[in-house]
């Protein structure tokens, strides 16, 4: 007993010391786990609640409200509507198979849509919404509300969406929009930004420059989300800002009928404010209806634009480099006069054809003009006296005066990126470019507007625009911008050695339209309110053989490709000149027949609607 | 030696056993089981459902079963210890042949009435068995070759069937409640501290003998954010429920990670987090303490116990419940890699419960006849 209780004591005192040691153990173990806590909970607190609240606050962004395209007069040129759709969740569906053969049914939809819905719905979660249709009639919208009994979770919604609504008026001016792809993400920053699925952005036209403007800001919706992404409330919702609305110096009116006169034929008609610049009218024929983009344009539709040998989709006004043809004559004689190479009383005699440099140069009236002054020869278009002048000329001197006048450069500078420079040659462009010396019998078809040169028919509207106005220069815009403060500082400078020169090229242009004999002169219009001036041209697209000079076809007999250009510009009314245009109409034949008869409509509109834009332009400053 | 023989003849009345209730203990048991019934009301997102109604009936029959375990005599106890050890073995041997197979271990044996993961009761039953051997044994010859020997085969056995489940973590910690005992009674240091020095010189070794899934395990708990949608993602979104969590928690039934069901296994492993998250840093604390007030009381207990069997049970069973807590909050506060153990009362599993109230039903046996001597 007594060894027994000594081994107790022992055994008593051995536990009580290692229970000693196993509670001063516990004691830091526990100060482990509450520092640990500590540390997440109270430290890092931040961090971790950040962290929470990522995993379940999820945002939506919903497509922005993209800007509208105004007209001068406010007329929406580029709007938005409210494009009814049909939404289906499919989770909230209790028969899938049944409500979507019904919809088939219903919508009329054919078998390759209705795959293309399938194939969609197999992509996505059950709780997302599948788009079963994104643009749909208001017959078919209001048939589907009719049978929405027996359609359960099928959501008619009604969602924004751009419409253009003068069509194909348009479409080269402010372009379209489409969903936005890869490329378009990459390259701008805005729809970087506000990028949704099915976000539809600028393709080309002022629609693509502008695009960070019109975009607008996404509405946010913001959704507490369970781990398996599944909506659980809605905790927020952000109203985005709707894009900036344009207003354009363009008058629809003007532009219509434009769009009227190109119909069924290859051309550009661009009308100008010659003082401020602002362009009324700018249409390339033929056009096509913008509004097939915006749902994504289907390979039928596709194909017929792509295929038309008239080339739809070429913006020919601002893309279409053409010869400028007798269009370019006033310069040509504006340059003589200026250089002082000749002077009003200088004469050349025309025969119907020259011979300089052991070549032949063919004057248009094979019978010849007889004895001409400059402004007979501008009056008659009389290419002999041009060929003359232009050899004095030279084609250095020439191309300076045309460079001044806005040939060979980008009208708009940044404002469309696929407009084109045309081409200005003179003799260090031919060396540098093509590596070979100028011939002399070169500048000879450049005064009349053949050979390198080539202008685009803003260009040449431009240039008739500065001609009008007494020889200064503008710059043409689009946009009514508020900030007009920020014109470049050379608007206004004089493009000429001595405004007597532009004066004469005026009055021979004048001439060319009001004076019996000139080239125009079935087109003028008599009474002085608007009257108008202008000058023909006639490109030729091939060198014409001596055969067919011999022949003298009619435009009819010549095929259609073979055809010239006919171009004409023009400004009005004479007495106080306001607007400057330029016609050219693909193989049109010539320009006095086809170009020219144009002008007499356009004019006739833009004199008349001149009160009225002039009204609204006074009305506005007053409000100021 | 001086005995009080009054106590010793005497058999206890009922209400003198009434009287001799820890109180402080039981009122903390049912603190924490109220507790882990409103953290069950949370996971079930704030309505009465399965989990809560199962918990609670286990609770309810198992804290029954504790205060009906208290009235009878430590020496019943001391009989039954290694019985009920080869009883468990039994059942282990029964789930290897017969068990139910769940997520990849055979874990569960169907005892028709109930499922039962026998596992889970020999972290318990261990240190009964263990107590018993060492009770009467001299302490020259604790450290002797035959008890050692004798001491790690009972430890090794169970440790054996429960790894072949597979089930890791559950065998490593009935290892810790073998050694708590082995420990307490007296195995000279240096057995302890080869067996540490061993097991690190063996880890690369272990390690090379892990399956894929555990080695992924440990990996995760080296760098969690590696794979943080795989392997990492339980530890990452319970770091984030505890952290988030801050010094007040973000309030009853609004832990959103747990409600939004970011958190995995939040009725059972991951139970602490959920609290956590809802009661922020002060809760945790909260709860720290009254689980240091039962272990405080279980080793006050067996303190005052006369007998060396109930000492050296309420011991080791005190450390280990404190290594269960500590393992379990451990895991998800990421300091230690996945392992399944569940916390003790608050987590949902009736296994684990039926073993921790036995174990507390033990203890407060221990307290009402504390001055029973066993011969």
């Amino acid at each position: 007993m007594i060894n027994s209780s000594s081994d107790n004591v022992k055994k008593l005192n051995s536990i009580n010391r290692r229970m000693f040691i196993t509670g001063s153990l516990k004691f830091f173990v526990m100060i482990g786990i509450v520092s640990r806590l500590f540390f997440l909970q109270v430290k890092e607190n931040k961090k971790y609640l950040t962290l929470s609240d990522k995993n379940r606050i999820r945002e939506w962004k919903l497509a922005p409200v993209r800007g509208e395209f105004h007209d001068y007069f406010g007329n929406v040129i580029a709007g938005n509507f409210e494009a009814y759709q049909l939404h289906v969740i499919p989770e909230q569906v209790e028969d899938f198979r049944y409500v979507i053969y019904r919809l088939k049914d219903l919508l009329e939809l054919s078998d390759n849509e209705f795959k293309k819905v399938l194939k969609k719905k197999n992509e996505i979660k059950p709780w997302e919404t599948l788009i079963v249709s994104d643009n749909l009639s208001w017959q078919k919208f209001s048939k589907i509300n009719n049978h929405l009994y027996d359609l359960n979770g099928v959501k008619p919604v009604i969602s924004i969406s751009r419409n253009y609504p003068f069509k194909e008026n348009f479409t080269h001016l402010v372009g379209y929009v489409s969903q936005a792809n890869q490329d378009d993400i990459e390259s701008t920053q805005a729809i970087k930004k506000n990028f949704v699925p099915g976000l539809k952005v600028g393709k080309v036209g002022l629609e693509k420059t502008f695009e960070e403007k019109l975009i607008g800001t996404n509405d946010i919706e913001r959704y507490e989300v369970n781990a398996y992404g599944r909506r659980i409330s809605q905790l927020e919702f952000q109203k985005g800002e709707k894009g900036k609305t344009l207003r354009l110096t363009i008058d629809t009116e003007v532009q219509k009928l434009a769009n009227e006169l190109l119909k069924d034929k290859a051309g550009s008609i661009c009308v100008m404010d010659i003082y401020t610049g602002a362009v009324i009218a700018m249409h390339s024929s033929p056009s096509f209806d913008p509004n097939l983009f915006v749902f994504g344009i289907s390979q039928d539709d596709w194909q017929l634009i792509r295929n038309d040998p008239m080339k739809p989709l070429v913006n020919k006004t601002l893309q279409g480099n053409y010869s400028p043809g007798s269009t370019i004559k006033p310069i040509v004689a504006l340059s003589a006069l200026e250089n002082g190479v000749v002077n009003t009383n200088f004469t050349v005699r025309c025969t119907g054809k020259t011979e300089m440099y052991g070549q032949t140069y063919h004057c248009w009236k094979k019978k010849g003009h007889g004895y001409v002054s400059l402004r007979n020869a501008m009056k008659q278009s009389c290419d002999t006296y041009f060929y003359e002048i232009s050899r004095k000329l030279g084609v250095d001197k020439l191309s300076e005066t045309a460079k001044k006048f806005g040939l060979g450069e980008k009208v708009f500078g940044d404002l469309f990126d696929i407009e084109k420079k045309g081409l200005i040659p003179n003799t260090q462009w031919k060396k540098n470019a093509l590596g070979r010396g100028w011939l002399l019998g070169e500048t000879i078809i450049t005064g009349i507007g053949q050979g390198y040169i080539q202008t685009t028919p803003i260009q040449l509207c431009l240039m008739t625009a500065q001609i009008a106005n007494g020889g200064y220069k503008i710059y043409p815009h689009i946009v009514v911008d508020d900030k007009v403060k920020d014109q470049p500082i050379d608007k206004f400078t004089p493009l000429y050695k001595n405004s007597k020169n532009i004066k004469i090229i005026q009055d021979a242009i004048f001439g060319s339209t009001n004076e019996v004999m000139g080239t125009s002169y079935r087109s003028r219009i008599d009474n002085p309110k608007y009257q108008f001036a202008g000058k023909t041209g006639t490109a030729q697209v091939k060198k014409i053989t001596e055969e067919e000079r011999e022949l003298d076809l009619k435009t009819f007999q010549i095929p259609y490709e073979q055809r010239d250009h006919a171009l004409y510009v023009a400004f009005g009314p004479y007495k106080n000149p306001r607007y400057a245009l330029s016609v050219i109409v693909e193989h049109g034949g010539n320009g006095s027949t086809t170009a020219a008869p144009m002008a007499t409509k356009l004019f006739k509109l833009i004199i008349d609607r001149h009160k009225i834009r002039e009204s609204l332009g006074n009305k506005k400053y007053l409000e100021i | 030696m001086y005995q009080h023989t009054r106590f010793t003849t005497n058999r206890l009345g009922f209400f003198q056993k009434f009287r001799n209730f820890d109180y402080i203990l039981l009122i903390c048991i049912l603190l924490l089981g109220f507790i882990s019934l409103a953290t069950m009301y949370s996971t079930d997102g704030g309505e009465v459902k399965f989990h809560t109604k199962s918990h609670f009936t286990k609770l309810a029959v198992f804290t029954l079963m504790m205060l009906v375990m208290s009235f009878i005599n430590i020496k019943y106890w001391f009989s039954i210890g290694y019985l009920a050890y080869v009883a468990v073995v039994g059942l282990l041997v029964g789930t290897y042949l017969f068990g139910i197979t769940s997520s990849g271990s055979q874990r569960w044996i169907n005892l028709y009435f109930i499922n039962l993961q026998p596992s889970e009761l020999m972290k318990i039953f261990i240190i009964v068995c263990l107590a018993k051997f060492f009770h009467r044994m001299k302490l020259e010859n604790v450290n002797s070759i035959y008890t050692i020997l004798t001491s790690l085969i009972i430890i090794l056995l169970p440790m054996g069937l429960v790894i072949v489940q597979p089930d890791l973590g559950t065998a490593v910690l009935i290892a810790i409640s073998g050694i708590a005992v082995l420990w307490f009674a007296g195995i000279n240091y240096k057995y302890f501290i080869y067996t540490i020095l061993g097991f690190i010189i063996s880890l690369p070794f272990v390690i090379a003998f892990l399956k894929p899934y555990q080695k992924l395990r440990v990996l995760t708990f080296l760098n969690p954010d590696k794979d943080p949608l795989g392997a990492g993602y339980q530890i990452i979104q319970s770091k984030i429920a505890v952290g988030s969590g801050g010094i007040f928690g973000k309030g009853f039934l609004k832990g959103t990670q747990s409600y939004l069901e970011f958190l995995p296994e939040k009725h059972t492993d991951f139970i602490f987090t959920l609290f956590s998250e809802e009661f922020g840093f002060v809760g945790s604390a909260i709860l720290l303490v009254i689980y240091a007030i039962i272990i405080y009381r279980i080793v006050a207990i067996g303190a005052s116990s006369r007998s060396y069997f109930a000492k050296i049970f309420c011991y080791s069973f005190g450390a280990a419940i404190f290594v269960f807590i500590t393992i379990n909050m451990s895991m998800v506060l990421g300091l230690l890699p996945i392992v399944g153990s569940p916390l003790p009362i608050m987590s949902y599993g009736g296994s684990s419960m039926l073993a921790t109230m036995t174990g507390f039903g033990i203890v407060m046996s221990a307290r009402v006849h504390n001055q029973q001597l066993i011969a």
